[in-house]
């Protein structure tokens, strides 16, 4: 019965699941939805990976209640049973061993994780954030021709910033995407961790600086979502959020314009100042982006004082730092290296050029975005 | 990032501290707070009056000689206790001022507290709950009732025991410190990097966390030691590993936890502490630090902290039931076994705290299913309560009654909690108010309820009388309630998408939920109401309360064979176990206990030394958040003094005379006679 289950949702379609679903939350879930009325957001969302994992919630929990009813009844029978009051029931003080009992009490949790374990399994693989998406919903299966949508975002203190390199826009708290279009987020942070979540769209994952994570997702229905950060980081994080816009290619594109309308440029020293820590920052819209920011937001090097990342690891790879790393540093003021290796290769000592391939293989370990 | 910045900074830092007082000023005072302004004013005027009373009825030679100084397990025990006692209130002030907070919040208000005041109160919140609520609890049966439970007479190092639960205090008082002079951290109980290095939280309150827990997490690996060697080595004679009560059992798994895992809570702490006093870049996002590294070390302790806690309270339930039941415990040996297997398993899930990170689908998924694995042992060990409870004469007296709390309650903390395990679904639960809802589930279901449950369980073994049953049942109730009304919208809210640590709420939509929750915990503020009520109604009438038996509840285990209290040594002479619930068999066999040919008794000395050196590390610790390196200094070499000048102390044992053993067993017999006629 319980492998069954997890059978069922690993194919992951069919009106069974549908009636499987509707069956669990008419019946376990009742009280929760009688209390709230209402918008249980996790449980009900409106992107398909979102709703594969509210999926996976539900079956999980009707493989755990298996177990977890019968013991819950069995506590309440044996107390009333057993009480001192009755002395009808029979009364053993030396009982204390039965072999097929314990077989039970051991077999029975271990069948039941083994198909949540399997379940688990396929659906870590399956639901990987990092993965390309496999399909646009449960009726339709991705379209090889078109690329997902690459959205960058940051998590600044307090806000959030969303670049797009196909559109060459950017934004701060506000964020749209084309309806049953996949969309690719690249997420990294300029301050301490945060978390990029967006419940209606797909599960979480976390901002982090200096590296970058990534989220595959698609939004299937029109609207207006709430996203913020799910990692807290300090004093502005309960005004950490941003509206995400699931929109129509025709909406999206009038979007795009009225960004373009109405922003200015988003370089190096705007964003600088924006990397300034605020609460509530106003939704600001950016028409163009400097080319390469992306890779100084990633490789921590914003401001223009700085030595990027990469190319730190790159003095690493030339033998660490000491004084010759300050010299380096010198060197690679207001530079980044993954721009163009090429010409810091010209610059470095000779008796270097021996080990080029490795240095250039640390120099660009965050791969120079092409689009940007 | 940049190194002439940080050469700037450092210089700003070494100029901005005054040699003599460190950053110590006259405006590191928080009193502009007017709410930290009147709990100053309170705690002042308590405290005064304990001072005042105390030294009116001339108590403080009393418990200098019989408490402080005392290396009684025994005494160390309920010292453990009361410290626990009284750290709760604090934490659940704290939990009080949040769930307010938020009520008022979500329902449209700006609530009481502005951001930094909220995130101070919630991460004292978790911080003091787990550290020095929870911790002291579990030590402190650990300390009263193991060595009773083998047949010992104190731990295998009793001035060890004694400087552990004054570490401990040490680092508690700390963090009460912190409440009136400066401020306390806002990073959350487990201090995340990046945000608790320098760049990100400069504030002494990182400082009071870390030495808090620095000092308290050394006596804690200290006591773990101990308690380790007093099982392995220290058990009556006859009682092999497979008759040690199952207390006894948890106890042991749980100490060989402390001592492999906090070391690795105390060298974390060290590295990030480094990070900030020293300039080191071990979890800064630049120049090579990896706040990943952290979140990874801390949660290689944190998880299995949790059982740390657990187990114990396990082994609690599980002297319980056969007692209440008046049955064996079902399955010992399996009981056995899971308490072993869970000891193991407990190391091997941390992951699964962060699935958000970005690691791969192949070790998320590997993480998910160890954690999994773990339900398997703790579904054994319900269904062997369950079945403790088959074909018994169940006797509900309120410790019974936290039991069935806890078996209905924790099974579904055990659910949500496998659901958190599934990685996919943790994406969107992960630090959500579901999340909160399932670690007080299991926390307040399992651990809390357990602790209420010891505690009216062995109260007459420490004090001689038992509680008084009517205002335990209203504590128990209104602790159930409580709990449902306070925990079940969170996972709702959960649902709906809120996550935790917010302050402030954009919308008036999730209000009714926080208002329920915040009714649920004055539910839970009138149970820990009653139990304190309880405990003073039940000391009013001890004389009827008395327990001059011994064995008020019919108990099976060695500490319910000698007297309520029990005598110093313990036992006149150290009991023979031929089995399993050792004193069931005595009872059952006629055991007529020896009422002379009594011999001297083998006993360590009181001493001062755990004390003082705790004293002097308080003020090293105190030293040390304020930069104040002299006082710093000094108090450290002082500490070592003392505690080097202790090692030279070989006037450390003693024997009671035979007469004196003599004198008080024959106490017993008179007693014992008196409650037989």
């Amino acid at each position: 019965m319980s492998c069954q289950l997890s059978k069922i949702s690993i194919q992951s379609r069919s009106k069974r699941r549908k009636n499987m679903k509707r069956a669990f939350l008419s019946t376990a879930l009742l009280s929760v939805f009688a209390l709230s009325g209402c918008d249980l957001v996790v449980l009900n969302p409106s992107g398909d990976v979102a709703a594969q994992q509210a999926d996976l919630i539900l079956y999980s929990t009707v493989l755990m209640l298996i177990i977890i009813l019968p013991v819950m009844a069995l506590t309440v029978f044996f107390a009333w049973k057993y009480r001192e009051s009755n002395k009808e029931a029979t009364y053993e003080p030396d009982w204390d061993h039965s072999t097929s009992l314990e077989i039970i009490i051991w077999s029975v949790p271990l069948a039941i994780i083994i198909c949540l374990a399997g379940l688990t399994y396929v659906a870590t693989h399956r639901l990987d954030p990092f993965e390309p998406l496999r399909r646009v919903s449960a009726a339709e299966a991705i379209d090889p021709q078109v690329e997902p949508m690459v959205i960058q975002v940051s998590a600044m203190d307090w806000k959030w910033l969303f670049i797009y390199p196909e559109q060459g826009i950017a934004t701060v708290n506000e964020v749209a995407a084309v309806v049953d279009r996949p969309i690719r987020f690249e997420i990294t942070s300029t301050t301490v961790m945060n978390s990029f979540f967006v419940p209606a769209l797909a599960g979480q994952i976390y901002a982090m600086s200096g590296m970058q994570t990534e989220l595959n997702a698609v939004i299937n229905k029109p609207g207006v979502y709430d996203g913020f950060s799910a990692n807290y980081s300090g004093e502005g994080f309960s005004q950490m959020r941003f509206k995400f816009h699931g929109k129509t290619q025709a909406d999206f594109d009038a979007w795009v314009a009225q960004v373009q309308a109405q922003g200015v440029e988003l370089d190096r020293e705007t964003l600088a100042q924006l990397d300034q820590p605020s609460i509530s920052h106003p939704i600001t819209y950016y028409d163009t982006v400097e080319d390469g920011l992306w890779d100084k937001i990633v490789n921590l090097c914003i401001d223009d004082n700085s030595l990027c990342l990469n190319d730190m690891m790159m003095v690493d790879a030339l033998g660490g730092g000491g004084l010759e790393g300050l010299w380096n540093r010198e060197m690679f003021r207001g530079l980044c290296s993954a721009d163009d290796p090429g010409a810091l290769m010209a610059m470095i000592r000779p008796e270097m050029r021996l080990r080029e391939n490795e240095i250039i293989t640390a120099m660009t370990l965050v791969p120079p975005a092409s689009a940007n | 990032m940049s190194l002439s910045n940080e050469a700037a900074d450092g210089i700003a830092r070494a100029t901005g501290v005054d040699p003599i007082f460190g950053k110590l000023s006259w405006g590191v005072f928080p009193f502009y707070e007017p709410i930290i302004l009147y709990t100053f004013i309170v705690v002042a005027i308590g405290g005064g009056a304990v001072v005042g009373a105390l030294t009116y009825f001339r108590l403080w030679g009393y418990l200098w000689k019989e408490w402080f100084t005392s290396i009684d397990h025994k005494k160390i025990g309920i010292m453990y206790m009361v410290l626990g006692l009284v750290m709760l209130l604090r934490g659940f002030a704290d939990a009080l001022m949040m769930r307010g907070h938020q009520a008022i919040a979500a329902s449209g208000g700006e609530g009481f507290l502005n951001a930094h005041h909220y995130d101070q109160i919630f991460t004292a919140h978790g911080v003091i709950m787990i550290f020095f609520v929870a911790m002291p609890f579990v030590t402190g049966f650990m300390n009263y009732v193991m060595p009773l439970q083998i047949g010992a007479r104190d731990v295998a190092f009793p001035f060890l025991n004694n400087l552990s639960f004054w570490l401990t205090v040490s680092g508690a008082v700390l963090i009460m410190m912190s409440l009136f002079i400066g401020e306390f951290s806002t990073a959350g109980w487990l201090a995340y990097a990046p945000f608790s290095g320098l760049d990100y939280s400069p504030s002494v309150g990182m400082d009071y966390y870390l030495w808090s827990l620095n000092i308290a997490g050394i006596g804690t690996t200290l006591s773990g030691i101990n308690l380790v060697v007093t099982i392995v080595k220290m058990r009556a004679p006859g009682m092999t590993l497979m008759k040690m009560p199952v207390f006894t059992w948890t106890a042991l798994c749980t100490n060989i936890l402390i001592v492999a895992t906090f070391p690795v809570l105390t060298a974390t702490l060290a590295l990030l502490t480094a990070d900030r006093y020293l300039g080191t870049h071990f979890f800064t996002n630049d120049l090579g630090g990896n706040p990943m590294m952290y979140v990874n070390l801390i949660w290689i302790w944190g998880h299995p902290e949790v059982y740390i806690l657990i187990l114990p309270i396990f082994g609690i339930f599980s002297e319980i039931v056969p007692t209440f039941t008046g049955k064996r415990l079902f399955g010992y040996t399996s009981m056995v076994y899971a308490t072993c297997v869970i000891m193991i398993l407990s190391y091997l899930v941390w992951l699964h705290h962060f699935f958000t990170m970005g690691a791969g689908a192949n070790v998320n998924a590997f993480f998910g299913i160890t954690t999994m694995v773990i339900s398997i042992p703790t579904g054994a060990k319900i269904f062997n309560w369950l079945f403790t409870m088959y074909k018994g004469r169940i006797r509900f007296e309120t410790p019974m009654l936290w039991v069935m709390g806890f078996m209905l309650t924790f099974v579904l903390g055990g659910m949500t909690g496998v659901l958190l395990a599934v990685p996919p679904a943790d994406y969107v639960l992960h630090n959500s108010l579901f999340l909160i809802a399932h670690f007080h589930n299991v926390i307040i279901g399992g651990v809390v309820f357990g602790i209420f449950a010891g505690i009216i369980y062995w109260w007459p073994k420490a004090f001689g009388f038992k509680l008084e049953p009517f205002w335990g049942k209203v504590s128990f109730w209104c602790w159930l309630i409580g709990f449902y009304l306070a925990f079940m919208p969170l996972y709702v809210l959960g649902l709906m998408g809120v996550t935790r640590r917010l302050s402030q709420f954009e919308d008036t939509f999730y209000s009714i939920y926080f208002v329920i929750a915040l009714f649920g915990a004055l539910f839970i503020a009138a149970g820990i109401g009653a139990f304190l009520v309880q405990i003073y109604v039940s000391i009013r009438r001890r004389d009827e309360l008395r327990d001059t038996t011994g064995d008020p509840w019919g108990g099976r285990t060695l500490e319910w064979s000698t007297s309520s209290p029990p005598p110093y040594y313990n036992f006149a002479f150290t009991p023979r176990v031929h089995e399993l619930d050792a004193f069931t068999q005595m009872k059952r066999e006629g055991f007529v206990r020896p009422t002379e040919g009594f011999v001297p008794i083998h006993m360590p000395r009181y001493t001062a030394t755990g004390v003082v050196m705790a004293g002097l590390l308080t003020v090293m610790g105190f030293a040390l958040v304020w930069h104040i390196w002299w006082l710093a200094a000094v108090s450290f070499a002082a500490t070592l003094v003392y505690g080097i000048g202790h090692t030279f102390n070989y006037d450390r044992d003693y024997y009671v005379p035979a007469d004196e053993v003599k004198d008080i067993e024959d106490q017993r017999t008179q007693a014992l006679a008196g409650a037989a006629e």
